[in-house]
C-alpha cells in the first residue's frame, strides 16, 4: 500500500519577470487502489500541480509538503521521485532528437529497477506492451516523441506507465486531443495498469469524457490554484451539465 | 613567376588560385573570409618560416607513404587559395601520400597516424582514390604543436572514399587546415571532420566536382570548451550537372569564452543543372557564455535544380528534455549523456568503425564533463 499526501501546498512559477503564485493551498491524498480525478478550467493550475509533484525546476514550492509513504518528496531530485514510485504522464511530452524509444525505455527501466533488464524478456515485454496499445512495432526505433502525432505521444506515455509500473501515477490530460478509438485504447491501458499494480491514480482532465472509461472514486474541482469542491463520481455529471461557471464565479467573488 | 589565375567574380568562391605566396596579401582582418578569425593569434601562419613537415608515426599500410614534396605523383593542378595554404605548400619539405589503387576494395579502414616534427609544422596530405576503388581513410592528427597546411582528397571516376579527419589537440595548439576535395564522375565521397579540441582551429573544407554524377557528404562534429576558438568555413562549389552535396555540421560548446564559427557556402554554377544540395548546422550550448556564429549562404546561378536548402539553429541545452528523462528515473548525468549522444548521432553513426565512433563519443562526454571516462 502506498499513500501520497499533499498538504497545504503553495507554489509559484519562475519566469523572467519573477515569481507568480499559482498553487494556493492544495491538500490531497492519493492511495493505492483509488482513482482521484481533478477537473478544472484551463489555466487553473492543474499542470502546475502535476509538475510540482514531479519536481519540475521551473516551479518553486513556497510552503506546504508532499509526502510519499513517510518520505519527503520535496527533498528529492526529479529522478529520485521517479525511483520512489511516482510517474507523470505529461500533457505535452517533449522530443528527444537522436534517442530511440527502445533505448530510452531500456535506460529508464534500468534506472528504475537498478539493473538492466534481460535482453530476451525485455524485447518480448516491450513488444507485448506495444501490441496492447495497438502500436506499430516500428515505433520502438523512432526517436522519442519526434514527429509523433498527438495520439502517438499519449500512447507512448501510457506504454511507459505499463512498463514502469509506478506506485502512484499522475495523468495530465492524457485524454486531450484523442479521438474516441484512441481514448478507449489508452483508457484500457490505464485500467490494466491500475489492476496489475493496485496503483493510485491522479487523473487530471478538462473533460468528463474519459471518466466514462476510467472510473474515479473521488472527483475534485480545481479552480484558481486550489481544490474548491470534492465529491463522488456524481460530481463529474454535475460539471458535465453545469460547467465550471458557478465555481469560477465563486472564486472571483 | 606564374601569374595568378583569377576566377570570375562571385562572392563565395576564392578569387586567387596560386602557389606564389606574394599573390596573397597578409590578412588585415577586415576581409570577409577573415572577419571572424583571431588574426593576431594566427600571425605566424602568415609569414613563411622554417617549420618542419608533419610525418607519420608507427607502422602503416602499404598504401601510405611519406614522400618528398617534389614527388611527381602529388597533385600538379591543385592551387592554394589563401596565404597560409600558399606558405604551407611552398615551405613543406615532405608530404603524406595515400594511394588507393584503381579498382581496389579495402574493407578495413586505413588509419594514418600523423606525427608533428616540432612545435610548428607544415602539413601536406593527399589521398588519391583510384577509379572504382572503395576505401576508408582515417587521419589522426597529432595532439601537440601548431600546424598549417592542406589535405587533398581526389576521387577518380566512380571511386568511393570515406575520409575522417580527427583533431583532438591540446588547448594551446593552433591549426589552420584546408581540406580540398575533388569528386570524379559518379564518385561518392563521405568526409567527416571531427574537432574535439585545440586553442585556435580553423578548417577550410572546399569541395568541387570534376565531372557529372558525383555525390558528396560532408559531416562535421565539433566540440569547444574553455575559451577555445574554432572556425569551419565550408565551400561546396557545384561546377557540374547532376551532382549531390549534403553538409551536416554539429557543434557542442561549453565554457565561458568558447566561440565557434560555421560558414556554409554553397555555390551552384549556371552549368550545374539538376543538382541536389542541402546544408545544416546545429549548435548546442551546454552552458551560459559560449558564442556560436552560424552563417549558411546558398548562391544559385541556375534555377534548374532538383533541390537546394539550408538550415541553421543554435539552441540551449533543453531543460525540458532533461526533466522528461529524469522524470523517468534516469539520473541527470545519464540524461545529459543521452541528449548529447542523440545530438551527435546523425554524424557519428556514419562512422562504420564502431570502436572508433564509440571512443570519439566517450571522448566528447569526458571533455564536456558529463561522464568521467578517463
Ligand atoms: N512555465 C510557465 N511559465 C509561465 N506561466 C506559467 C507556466 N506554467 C504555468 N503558468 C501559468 O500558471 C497558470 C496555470 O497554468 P497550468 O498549470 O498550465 O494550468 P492548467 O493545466 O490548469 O491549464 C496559467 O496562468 C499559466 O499561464
Ligand atoms: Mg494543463
Amino acid at each position: 500500500m502506498s499513500k501520497l499526501t499533499i498538504t497545504d501546498l503553495h507554489a509559484s512559477v519562475i519566469t523572467e519577470d519573477g515569481e507568480t503564485p499559482i498553487l494556493r493551498g492544495v491538500s490531497l491524498v492519493v492511495e493505492s487502489g483509488t482513482t482521484n480525478a481533478i477537473m478544472g478550467p484551463n489555466g487553473s493550475g492543474k499542470s502546475t500541480l502535476a509538475y510540482v509533484i514531479a519536481g519540475h525546476p521551473k516551479y518553486t514550492v513556497t510552503s506546504g509538503s508532499i509526502d510519499l509513504d513517510g518520505q519527503d518528496v520535496l527533498a528529492m531530485t526529479v529522478d529520485e521521485r521517479a525511483r520512489a514510485g511516482l510517474f507523470l504522464a505529461m500533457q505535452y511530452p517533449v522530443e528527444i532528437p537522436g534517442v530511440s524509444v527502445s533505448n530510452f525505455l531500456r535506460t529508464s527501466i534500468t534506472a528504475l529497477k537498478g539493473e538492466a533488464p534481460k535482453l530476451r524478456t525485455w524485447t518480448k515485454d516491450m513488444k507485448e506492451a506495444m501490441a496492447d496499445l495497438q502500436m506499430d512495432p516500428a515505433f520502438a526505433s523512432r526517436n522519442v516523441n519526434e514527429g509523433f502525432s498527438g495520439g502517438e505521444k499519449k500512447r507512448h506515455e501510457i506504454l511507459q506507465l505499463g512498463l514502469m509500473q509506478p506506485k502512484i501515477a499522475i495523468l495530465d490530460e492524457t485524454d486531450s486531443g484523442l479521438d474516441v478509438d484512441a481514448l478507449k485504447i489508452v483508457s484500457e491501458g490505464v485500467n490494466r495498469y491500475k489492476e496489475s499494480s493496485n496503483a493510485g491514480v491522479l487523473l487530471i482532465t478538462h473533460y468528463t469524457r474519459i471518466l466514462r472509461y476510467i472510473q474515479p472514486d473521488v472527483v475534485h474541482v480545481f479552480v484558481d490554484g486550489r481544490i474548491v469542491a470534492t465529491g463522488g463520481p456524481e460530481l463529474a455529471d454535475i460539471l458535465e451539465s453545469d460547467g465550471y461557471e458557478t465555481y469560477t464565479a465563486a472564486a472571483r467573488a | 613567376m606564374r601569374a595568378p589565375t583569377v576566377a570570375p567574380a562571385t562572392d563565395l568562391a576564392p578569387r586567387v588560385f596560386s602557389r606564389t605566396i606574394e599573390d596573397f596579401d597578409v590578412p588585415a582582418g577586415r576581409e570577409e573570409e577573415w572577419r571572424f578569425a583571431p588574426i593576431r593569434k594566427l600571425r605566424d601562419f602568415f609569414q613563411p618560416a622554417d617549420w618542419g613537415s608533419v610525418g607519420l608515426s608507427g607502422e602503416h599500410d602499404v598504401t601510405v607513404e611519406y614522400v618528398e614534396i617534389s614527388d611527381s605523383r602529388l597533385s600538379h593542378t591543385w592551387m592554394p587559395t589563401d596565404r597560409p595554404s600558399a606558405i604551407a605548400r611552398a615551405q613543406a619539405t615532405h608530404a603524406v601520400l595515400v594511394t588507393i589503387p584503381k579498382e581496389s576494395i579495402h574493407s578495413n579502414p586505413i588509419v594514418v597516424n600523423l606525427k608533428n616534427a616540432g612545435e610548428n609544422n607544415y602539413l601536406h596530405v593527399e589521398v588519391h582514390a583510384g577509379p572504382f576503388s572503395k576505401s576508408q581513410v582515417v587521419l589522426i592528427h597529432d595532439t601537440s604543436g601548431n600546424v598549417s597546411g592542406s589535405m587533398l582528397s581526389l576521387l577518380g571516376d566512380q571511386a568511393d572514399l570515406t575520409m575522417l579527419s580527427v583533431i583532438d589537440a591540446d588547448a594551446a595548439v593552433m591549426q589552420h587546415l584546408h581540406w580540398f576535395t575533388e569528386v570524379g564522375r559518379d564518385a561518392n565521397f563521405h568526409g567527416l571532420s571531427i574537432t574535439l579540441g585545440g586553442g585556435v582551429i580553423r578548417t577550410v573544407p572546399t569541395l568541387t566536382y570534376r565531372a557529372p554524377g558525383g555525390k558528396a557528404q560532408m559531416l562535421g562534429a565539433f566540440l569547444l570548451t574553455g575559451d577555445q576558438f574554432q572556425e569551419h568555413r565550408i565551400l561546396v562549389d557545384h561546377t557540374q550537372p547532376h551532382c549531390v552535396s549534403n553538409v551536416i555540421y554539429k557543434g557542442a560548446l561549453s565554457g565561458e569564452g568558447a566561440h565557434s564559427v560555421w560558414i556554409g557556402d554553397v555555390l551552384v554554377r549556371r552549368e550545374a543543372i539538376g543538382i541536389e544540395t542541402y546544408e545544416l548546422n546545429r549548435n548546442l550550448l551546454l552552458t551560459d557564455g559560449p558564442r556560436a556564429d552560424s552563417v549558411p549562404n546558398l548562391e544559385l546561378e541556375t534555377g534548374d535544380v532538383i533541390s537546394a536548402g539550408h538550415a541553421s539553429a543554435t539552441g540551449r541545452f533543453d531543460d525540458e528534455q532533461l526533466f522528461y528523462l529524469q522524470s523517468r528515473g534516469i539520473p541527470e548525468s545519464v540524461a545529459r549523456q543521452l541528449v548529447v549522444r542523440g545530438f551527435f548521432v546523425d554524424v557519428l553513426s556514419k562512422i562504420d568503425d564502431s570502436e572508433l565512433s564509440g571512443s570519439l563519443m566517450r571522448r566528447i562526454e569526458s571533455k564536456l564533463g558529463i561522464v568521467d571516462h578517463e
